[in-house]
């Protein structure tokens, strides 16, 4: 089994990137973004894609982008399929919406909530995106964003107790097994 | 602050308005005070020698530490025979197993739960986490040392530590209690400020009174 | 009639035996429980240590008068059970206040702890405790049920409310006992003793160590201490009840001890074999196969 002819048959409707095959039931493909909600429909409606498995963001801090993953399901043909979204950034930092599928699963409305607190992603149209998913009277920067030194944060917030010490773990365990050297 | 939480006026049933402030209304809200010990020598060494016997456990698993309680309670490790017991209510128990990371969401609902457990109780810290933090040292929402917000009595390391080794520390926090240094609660009434500053620090919505019992 | 000052050291003396005996019982019935799932199980002192511990507490709180009280009233259903029932037939310094009071007041008794219960656990305002409250109400009013029309088959099989007289009618062999003359009315009896003994599979009420502990949220310290003693005390004047009415008494206190501990077994051995019945179920059972026995057993008799 092999997503090529699912791929061909979504190419030759969409535009739409390269396709990554990780396992032969498994494959992610990158759409531009205003393919997004055509797609999934199409995927969810047509392709029996009818499970959302999750929605996640990847922060790629060097290219400046957020990659966000939509990864869908087929239960009959025990395949699962990602939709990757580019978004620039900058621009989301400073505010700039994304679009909610909430209406096509409301599963969604979870994970954009969880987006928009830990990532300051916004999704303006999902409902109770603003409420506090998991932290509780956060005060600075998204935490899963790259640029958020979280052990810096720690060492200012949380007291650490003096005389940690920490190793590498294929170091150390070399060292112990090993201590002559071989 | 959440809003139910919020001082209202509210119609009763009967159409009489009358104002709701919850966090008073609910909680005693006067600090602890440093309770003495028994008059007498030996009957404060029976009573240590009682609690030290009897450790009622709050049924809390903070965290993954948890799931290395629930096999003290079996056949196979049996912590009954020790005079250990789990409550389901802080009222009753006067043993707090903090079992591993604790997240600052997380030290909010023990916060309140220590406070509401009568006297004499105790604070065994469990795993590498409770120490130093352990593998989430660098985490920006796991407390990194548990004796900054509550008085701790027995730390047990490891991650995780066995139930050999849990029952080991429970052995041990007996012994602590029989000598009478088991005063956490008489030390957290007497450093109360300290205590809840560094609590402040670190809990940012602070939605409860100050102290409730 | 004159009352007679000597008894109410001996009232005591009785009171002790039968605390100090209930701690000790409870403490092996736990410990048997616990063999049954190869554990050691807790020590046969671990009660009066618990008991040591939280009368020794510092620190208490209480929620209003009522809260106060419920844990009193608990203990004077048990005391008071205790006291106006013989303990020990035909023995001057063992049968309390029996002369004064009949079956229908111990009857009242039984029932009493429960209401004084619900008054203090109400008060706590804790919603678990009313939860717990409405659970245990409601239970012990379908376990009460098939037990008071087996004690009226008995009142009317012996044509006295008297419990002095119902254990003299059964002495005299073993099978003068209520358990062989009137086997319908013990079986309905005992069906309402498993449901009234707060152990499995009727311990849904008062799950101790688990989220929902019912009526005792709240309690802590000397009043969980106060009603620690009345479960020492309760069960044991239940079964000296049992023992008149069904078991033909004790005139000694080893034979006293015997009957005591077997009838308890019972109620631990069903136990152990069944797991847990929700509420409902365990009305529904009562109503179906333990009501219907006490009526035959009345209209036999």
């Amino acid at each position: 089994m092999t997503m090529q002819p699912l791929y061909q048959a979504l190419k030759a409707g969409f535009p739409i990137g390269e396709l990554t095959e990780q396992r032969p039931d498994l494959a992610f493909i990158t759409v531009p973004r205003e393919q997004l909600r055509g797609l999934l429909l199409h995927l969810r409606d047509q392709e029996g894609f009818t499970h959302l498995v999750l929605l996640t963001a990847v922060d790629w801090i060097e290219e400046d982008r957020f990659q966000l993953t939509y990864l869908l399901h087929d239960r009959k043909g025990a395949r699962d399929i990602g939709l990757r979204v580019m978004l620039p950034r900058q621009a989301v930092i400073e505010g700039a919406p994304m679009e909610s599928i909430h209406d096509l699963w409301p599963t969604a409305a979870t994970y954009q909530r969880e987006l928009r607190e830990m990532f300051g992603i916004d999704f303006p149209d999902s409902p109770g995106v603003n409420e506090d998913f998991i932290l509780e009277g956060w005060r600075e920067i998204p935490p899963y964003r790259r640029d958020f030194d979280t052990l810096k944060y720690s060492n200012e917030t949380f007291a650490p107790r003096p005389g940690r010490e920490s190793q590498d773990p294929a170091q150390y365990m070399k060292a112990q097994l090993y201590p002559d050297g071989a | 602050m959440k809003q139910e939480l919020e001082k209202r006026w509210v119609k009763g049933p009967d159409g009489v308005d009358f104002e709701v402030e919850p966090l008073r209304d609910y909680y005693c809200e006067a600090p602890p005070t440093v309770m003495p010990a028994a008059y007498s020598k030996i009957i404060e060494g029976l009573f240590n020698w009682a609690r030290a016997e009897s450790l009622w456990i709050l049924g809390f698993g903070t965290g993954c530490g948890a799931i290395e309680m629930r096999p003290l309670m079996t056949p196979r490790f049996d912590a009954y025979r020790y005079g250990i017991q789990w409550r389901p209510t802080p009222r009753q128990s006067n043993l707090f197993v903090i079992s591993g990371y604790l997240s600052v969401k997380t030290l909010k609902r023990v916060i309140r739960s220590y406070e509401q457990m009568p006297n004499p109780k105790y604070v065994v810290g469990l795993g590498s986490c409770t120490i130093n933090g352990g593998m989430y040292f660098d985490s920006y929402n796991t407390i990194t040392r548990l004796d900054e917000y509550l008085p701790v009595d027995v730390y047990i390391t490891g991650c995780m530590p066995r139930p050999e080794a849990l029952l080991a520390g429970f052995e041990e926090l007996k012994r602590i209690i029989r000598a009478g240094k088991g005063e956490g609660a008489n030390q957290y009434a007497e450093r109360f400020d300290w205590y809840k500053a560094n609590q402040k620090r670190v809990i940012h919505d602070w939605d409860m009174p100050d102290y409730n019992w | 009639m004159s009352f007679e000052w000597i008894k109410i050291p001996y009232a005591l003396l009785t009171l002790f035996i039968v605390a100090n005996y209930g701690f000790l019982l409870t403490a092996v019935m736990a410990k048997i429980a616990a063999r049954v799932g190869r554990r050691h199980g807790i020590p046969v002192w671990q009660n009066y240590l618990d008991l040591i511990k939280n009368y020794g507490l510092r620190s208490s709180i209480t929620h209003g008068v009522m809260f106060y009280l419920g844990p009193v009233f608990r203990l004077t259903g048990g005391v008071g059970l205790l006291m106006f029932v013989p303990t020990i037939y035909g023995s001057v310094m063992f049968s309390n206040m029996s002369f004064a009071g009949d079956l229908i007041l111990a009857l009242y008794f039984v029932f009493f702890g429960s209401l004084g219960m619900a008054l203090g656990a109400g008060e706590s305002g804790h919603p678990y405790s009313a939860i717990g409250v409405t659970r245990g109400l409601s239970q012990v009013t379908a376990a009460e049920l098939p037990f008071a029309l087996a004690v009226y088959a008995v009142a009317v099989q012996y044509q006295t409310l008297s419990v002095t007289e119902i254990v003299a009618a059964q002495q005299g062999g073993i099978l003068n006992w209520t358990l062989f003359t009137n086997p319908i009315a013990v079986a309905a009896a005992m069906l309402s003793f498993l449901g009234s003994m707060m152990r499995p599979p009727f311990d849904v009420v008062l799950a101790p160590q688990e989220i929902p502990i019912g009526p005792p949220t709240e309690y802590h310290s000397s009043y969980l201490a106060l009603m620690q003693t009345n479960r020492a005390i309760f069960p044991i004047a239940k079964i000296v009840i049992y023992m008149n009415l069904f078991f033909g008494g004790a005139a000694s206190w080893p034979v006293f001890f015997l009957k005591v501990f077997l009838i308890y077994l019972v109620s631990v051995i069903v136990g152990v074999v069944f797991p847990r019945f929700r509420v409902e179920q365990s009305i529904r059972w009562f109503l179906i196969w333990a009501v219907p026995l006490g009526v035959i057993a009345i209209v036999i008799a």
